[in-house]
Formats: C-alpha cells, sequence, structure tokens
C-alpha cells in the first residue's frame, strides 16, 4: 500500500517575508469589497487587478526570467497564492495561465510558444480558458470527440467543447481536440492545441447557471482553422500532456479556502463571546482549515523539492472540497440564517452566495468520485 | 521525517510486530501485564524519548515522541508508553528526575471536576498527597504516578510511588486501567513547582496531544487493514476492492488518516518549538479536535468494510476501533476542544483567523 506522504513543513523566510507585501497590496485593491464579494473568489474575473499582479511579479513567479518569469521559489509562490485566495481577490484573468496554461507551456511549448505567450502571462495581460469538456464527455474526459484534421498549414477544427469558464472573456484557450481516430484506443490520438478565441470559426454560446451568473461557455468549433505553430507538445500525446495539467490543476492550494468568508463572517456574526454551540462550530472549523493548510503546505514543498504529489493534492481536494461545502451547511444549521441575495447582511449575502455555488466545489478540476477514484488507485485498490 | 525518525520508526514497528500479538493483546484485556513488550521499549530508550538525558530520558524531542506514539497506537500497544512519556515530560520540565518503570498521570480533568482535587501539605522535610483523582489511566499498573497539586502557594508537580493511594480499578471499552485513586497523606517522592511548556493544565493539554499521536496511528492501522482485507476477500466473484463504493469509502478514509496525521504532528512540532513558558495549545486543540473526528469517521468506515468478521471479538480489528472509541473521549473529548478553540478565535474576531493561523 503506498502511504501518503504529507511532511511537516515549514516557510523559509524569503517567503514569510512576502507575506506582509501581499498583504498590504490586497488590502489596498479589496478596500471596496464587501464580504459577499470576496465569496466570489476566483469567480471574479478583472483585468486590471491581474495586471497590476503582474506589475508587481507575482504571476509566473517560478518560470525563468528569459520568459518574462521571476525565478522565484515554488514557495514564494505559495504565499502570494494563499494571501490573494484567503482575501477572497479576482483572479479568474491570470489565475487559469498561472496555474495550468503557462506551466503546461514550459513543459510541453515550442520555443517560440513560450517566447511569444509566457511574458504577456506574466505581466497579466492574456487571460486562458481551458477546453477539455465536452457534451458527452464530462469525467470521461478520453472518450472527447472534437476533431482536428490535418490540412494544410494547420488542422481544421469542428466539435463543441462545454462549461468553459471564462471563455466569452478570455483572450486562449487551451484546448484537448481528437488528431486521430483509433479504434478502442480513446487515450490514442489526443493533442492539445493553443486557440485563439477570436478565431473565424469559433462561436461562443453562454450558459447561465443557477444562481444567474455567466461563468460557463458552450464553444462551438466549425471549421475553424488552428495553425500549426499552436499545437502543444507532439500530435498524439495528448493525453499524457493534459494529465499533467490536472495535476498543476489539483495541487495547489485553493482547495480548502472556497468558503473561507463565510467562516469569517460566522465569527463576526457570533462576537467577541460566542454561545457554546457556535463556538464549537468555530472550532471544528478552525481545527480543519489549520490542519488543510499545513497539508497544502506540504505539497508545495513537495513541489519545490521537484516531487510529484498528484496523489497527496487529490487527498487535499477531496477533503479540502468536502469541507468547504460542509460550511454553509453546518452554518444554516446552527443559525437557521436565511440565504440572501440582493438585500441582507453581508452574513446573509455571503451565504446566500456560497449554498448557491458549493455544489460546483466538489465537480471542477475533477469531480470527488473520479479524485477519490485516483486515491484508490495510490492505495493500490484498482 | 529526518533520518533518524525513519530508523525510530523502524525500530518501533519491528518491536511492536515481536511483542504486540493477538496474545499480548488479549491477555492485556484480561489483566496480564505485557512485561516483555515494557522491558523492550525500556531497552530500547522508547518510553521517554524526548525526556533530556540528565532526567532519565533518551534526549530527543517531541518530534520523535511522535513518532513513538504513532506507532503505539498504529499497534493498539497495551502499555501505558503515552502516559509514562507525558509523566516524564512534566517532572522534567519541573526539574525533577524520571523514574525507571511505567508512570500515569493525574488528575486527568481540568480543575473544578466534582469528584476531584488534589492537594500536597508540608510533612517534615517534604510533602503529602491527598484527594482523589478519577479515571487514570494505568493508575493501578504503573510504578509511579505524576500528579498536579494544589500546595495552597500554587500548583505543584509530585511524583508518587504506587501503593500510597486507595485504588478503585475500573477499564476503558478497550480493557485499559482507568482507575480512581484516593491518596490520605500519602507520601510524596519529589516536588516541584509547576512549569513547563505544556501550561498550567500539563496533564490535560498533554493527555490530549498524546492521544492525538495514539489516534493518528490507530487510524493508520484501520486504513492498511481495510486495504488489505477488501484486496483479498471476494465476493460476487472479484475482490471487493474492484468496487467502487468500496473504494470511495477507502479513499475518504485515507483522507481523513492523512488529516489526524498531519494535525497530530504539527501539535509536536509546536510543542518541541515552544520553549517552556510558550503555548502550543492552539495547535494541541485543533490536533484533539481533528484526530478526534477522523477517528469516529474513520472506525466506521474500517468497520463497513470489514463486513460481520470485523464486529466479532476474533478478528483484531476492535483492539483498534475501541481504542480510538476511548482516547477520542480522554482529556477533552472533540466537544471540549472545539468549543475552547472556538472561543479563542471569536475573542480574537474573525479578521484575525487568517493571520492567526499563518503566523503560528
Amino acid at each position: 500500500m503506498a502511504t501518503f506522504n504529507f511532511e511537516l513543513s515549514t516557510l523559509p523566510p524569503e517567503a514569510e517575508a512576502l507575506r506582509d507585501e501581499v498583504r498590504t497590496f490586497l488590502k489596498q485593491e479589496l478596500a471596496q469589497y464587501r464580504p459577499a464579494d470576496r465569496a466570489r473568489s476566483w469567480g471574479g474575473f478583472n483585468r486590471d487587478f491581474s495586471r497590476r499582479m503582474g506589475e508587481r511579479g507575482w504571476i509566473g513567479m517560478t518560470w525563468p526570467k528569459k520568459y518574462g518569469g521571476h525565478e522565484r521559489t515554488a514557495l514564494e509562490r505559495y504565499v502570494v497564492l494563499e494571501e490573494t485566495l484567503a482575501a477572497g481577490a479576482p483572479v479568474s484573468a491570470h489565475w487559469v495561465a498561472d496555474r495550468q496554461s503557462g506551466p503546461l507551456l514550459l513543459r510541453f511549448g515550442t520555443e517560440e510558444q513560450r517566447q511569444r505567450f509566457l511574458p504577456r502571462i506574466a505581466r497579466g495581460e492574456l487571460a486562458f480558458a481551458i477546453g477539455m469538456s465536452e457534451p458527452d464527455s464530462g469525467s470521461d474526459l478520453a472518450s472527447i470527440r472534437t476533431r482536428a484534421e490535418k490540412v494544410d498549414g494547420g488542422y481544421k477544427v469542428n466539435g463543441t467543447k462545454i462549461w468553459t469558464s471564462n471563455a466569452h472573456l478570455s483572450d486562449y484557450a487551451i484546448a484537448l481536440f481528437r488528431t486521430k481516430v483509433v479504434p478502442d484506443k480513446k487515450h490514442e490520438g489526443l493533442s492539445q492545441f493553443l486557440v485563439d478565441l477570436k478565431s473565424p470559426g469559433i462561436s461562443i454560446r453562454p450558459i447561465i447557471d443557477l444562481a444567474g451568473g455567466h461563468h460557463f461557455n458552450e464553444v462551438h468549433f466549425q471549421d475553424c482553422l488552428v495553425p500549426d505553430d499552436m499545437l502543444v507538445g507532439k500530435d498524439g500525446e495528448g493525453w499524457k500532456q493534459v494529465t499533467t495539467e490536472l495535476g498543476f490543476e489539483r495541487s495547489g492550494p485553493e482547495r480548502y479556502l472556497s468558503s473561507l468568508q463565510l467562516v469569517i463572517e460566522l465569527i463576526r456574526e457570533a462576537g467577541k463571546e460566542p454561545g457554546e454551540r457556535a463556538a464549537a462550530l468555530i472550532g471544528h472549523f478552525t481545527a480543519h482549515l489549520v490542519t488543510l493548510r499545513q497539508m497544502s503546505l506540504s505539497i508545495a514543498t513537495m513541489l519545490q523539492a521537484g516531487q510529484n504529489p498528484n496523489l497527496e493534492a487529490a487527498v487535499v481536494k477531496d477533503i479540502g472540497t468536502t469541507f468547504e461545502q460542509e460550511i454553509p451547511e453546518a452554518v444554516h444549521a446552527l443559525t437557521g440564517a436565511e440565504p440572501r441575495i440582493g438585500s441582507g447582511t453581508e452574513f446573509e449575502k455571503t451565504l446566500g452566495y456560497l449554498v448557491q455555488h458549493a455544489p460546483s466545489f466538489s465537480l471542477r478540476g475533477g469531480t470527488r468520485e473520479v479524485l477519490r477514484g485516483i486515491i484508490a488507485r495510490g492505495l493500490g485498490l484498482r | 521525517m529526518n533520518e533518524l525518525q525513519t530508523i525510530l520508526a523502524e525500530t518501533c514497528t519491528r518491536l511492536f510486530t515481536d511483542h504486540v500479538t493477538t496474545a499480548v493483546l488479549e491477555g492485556a484485556e484480561k489483566g496480564q501485564w505485557p512485561a516483555a513488550l515494557w522491558q523492550a521499549l525500556e531497552e530500547n530508550g522508547l518510553t521517554l524519548p524526548q525526556v533530556p538525558e540528565a532526567r532519565g530520558g533518551a534526549g530527543g524531542s517531541w518530534n520523535d515522541a511522535f513518532v513513538v506514539l504513532m506507532a503505539s497506537g498504529r499497534f493498539a500497544a497495551p502499555v501505558p508508553l503515552a502516559e509514562t512519556m507525558l509523566a516524564g515530560s512534566i517532572l522534567a520540565e519541573a526539574g525533577l528526575d524520571a523514574p525507571l518503570g511505567p508512570m500515569a498521570v493525574a488528575p486527568v480533568h481540568l480543575p473544578a471536576h466534582p469528584d476531584e482535587g488534589v492537594t500536597l501539605a508540608r510533612q517534615g522535610g517534604g510533602f503529602a498527597l491527598s484527594g482523589r483523582a478519577t479515571r487514570v489511566p494505568w493508575g493501578a499498573r504503573a510504578d509511579h504516578v505524576v500528579v498536579v497539586a494544589d500546595a495552597g502557594s500554587g500548583p505543584m508537580i509530585a511524583l508518587v510511588a504506587a501503593g500510597g493511594a486507595k485504588i478503585e480499578a475500573d477499564a476503558s471499552l478497550a480493557r485499559e486501567p482507568r482507575d480512581t485513586l484516593t491518596w490520605s497523606g500519602a507520601p510524596v517522592a519529589a516536588a516541584a513547582p509547576l512549569r513547563g511548556r505544556l501550561g498550567r493544565h500539563p496533564t490535560w493539554a498533554g493527555g490530549a496531544l498524546v492521544r492525538s499521536a495514539q489516534m493518528a496511528g490507530g487510524l493508520e492501522f484501520l486504513l492498511a487493514q481495510s486495504v488489505k482485507y477488501v484486496t483479498e476477500r471476494k465476493q460476487f466473484g472479484r475482490p471487493l476492492a474492484a468496487f467502487q463504493a468500496i473504494q470511495q469509502n477507502l479513499a475518504l478514509l485515507a483522507g481523513h488518516t492523512a488529516s489526524a496525521a498531519m494535525a497530530a504532528q504539527q501539535a509536536f512540532h509546536v510543542v518541541e518549538r515552544t520553549g517552556e513558558g510558550g503555548d502550543a495549545s492552539f495547535e494541541i486543540a485543533v490536533a484533539k479536535v481533528r484526530t478526534g473526528e477522523a477517528a469516529g469517521l474513520g472506525a466506521g468506515i474500517a468497520h463497513q468494510a470489514h463486513g460481520a468478521i470485523g464486529f466479532t471479538y476474533e478478528h483484531s480489528l476492535h483492539f483498534v476501533t475501541r481504542r480510538l472509541w476511548s482516547w477520542r473521549a480522554e482529556f477533552g473529548a472533540e466537544s471540549h476542544w472545539s468549543v475552547a478553540l472556538g472561543r479563542e478565535v471569536a475573542a480574537r474576531g474573525g479578521e484575525a483567523l487568517w493571520p492567526h493561523m499563518t503566523s503560528r
């Protein structure tokens, strides 16, 4: 049986030294943000904010300087990330590229692609979306059908991507297409591409979420030409690459902080001398937060050491998202407060936002069931 | 873990594998003292790993103590190892030497427990101990008891030899001794004013700390045992491990197991880092709440995976699960520590939660 390797970690002084600087910056940036705004956290898309993060050198922090990066450690990046998320900053306009698309290009992209895209990502100027899921392919990602057919000068793409967050606001997407149909071998013949979302042949249709928000889209490709130089990595190696990419996505500290604003608002609501039930719940939340943070930090330390903590990351995401989801439920059970939109106290509105969005916490980036399957494989059960 | 701790963990695994057999576990439940196990632990310096050599210990750290206690929990070692370690530390921090042999700590409740209260009075050149302590783990079995007693001038640490107390024997769910000790002017072997890194209630906070490591170890056993069982056991023509429902449950057990180990390990780390007069109560509370929650959930999942056989006395699962159910309630259950933790956090205010978490 594989054992999970969560070593106790502490942040080195150079990483810790960043914390105050990030907090001061965020305090100014988010001065007008109400708690219910902060609860949106990585739902918020704000290009100006992302550019200012870029000016500070807080995007692409670990990348080589020759690609506009800052050659800082994974632990320094961790501090920026956890502070940004804990504050509920609107990170969406740079977050996907910083976390996923950029590292993917660094790993598999051509020299030309790196030089062309990475510096602009690091400056906070380029927003990326991710084209993975399709109408008939969710958790079973390898079953995607969108075809990229080799033609003169590039690939002709036909098909549909779905749940593409912020496609309507982003500049590029990194998408997974089928370049070759290999009967009975669905993991073969897949390839990744950089797609300019303004290209002819692409139409983007909004999908409104249950709370009335527009993040999701359906992205339609009809004879859309993607040039040869936009192929990422090798033709046919898409599956290997995309699982690496999902590893980047799953290994961050963002997987337990989504409901932090509600914990803070609950403490405010309960006052300095809470009753026993409220105190017990605050204590329970605190115990989980502290433990999950330590586990996230442990993962960041493994990444810094060049290890591959995919299994540990799946564990943190599973436990972390379950915890994020439990928070609005437990707050409801304790207070019976009505979740509100529009009017109401900040506490009620924060609850209103999180009650509605909590179902997504254990869906995005791989469902709970998929993650537990990964963990079970790590345990040797499959 | 550093290299020495890896070696320490291997030593513990070897020693417990040799000495904590089913026969030893069953014998202990009938009141037999596993003398060979205890002797092996003492000979290997594992009973007082974090106590300075000058005070009779092995001169290691609390991080070493964590490694040993995790292992003892994994094997459900039926000896007062955690209690001895804690007693030795409380003595050492108060400037007293730890004696050889198993020790217990008392009282195991916070002060003002209605049935309890222990006082020290001057007697000749020394002190005499009077009062009562209930549910003392291994109280009747220990050679010595380390007691926090009210000396009028303030709390003191006292070391009393076995035999000085009237004993009402009782047991935990796991049939470990949980005895009531009553002293009436019992002579004290050594005494000193209370001080040290475990704060004003070292038997209480320290008890919660050591139980968190034992529980984390117990959970590791449940996970390993459950994985082994579902891989071997077949139904409907395939191993239970092939069923998604089983896989999903064990994945969750793995998550709680890892969380418990992390929470406990962090508490030991902060206790080690915190010098005398420091305060690790925040992390101790976190550890007792998180490991206690995981213990209840984990025991449930492990039993479900094992089916009816795991519910029998014949199967060894219960040696750990009955201990987990006891340990989570001892030295303050989740309900106690979460309220304490919640009050501390609320007093600082919501805005201070994240800064406080990240400043520890």
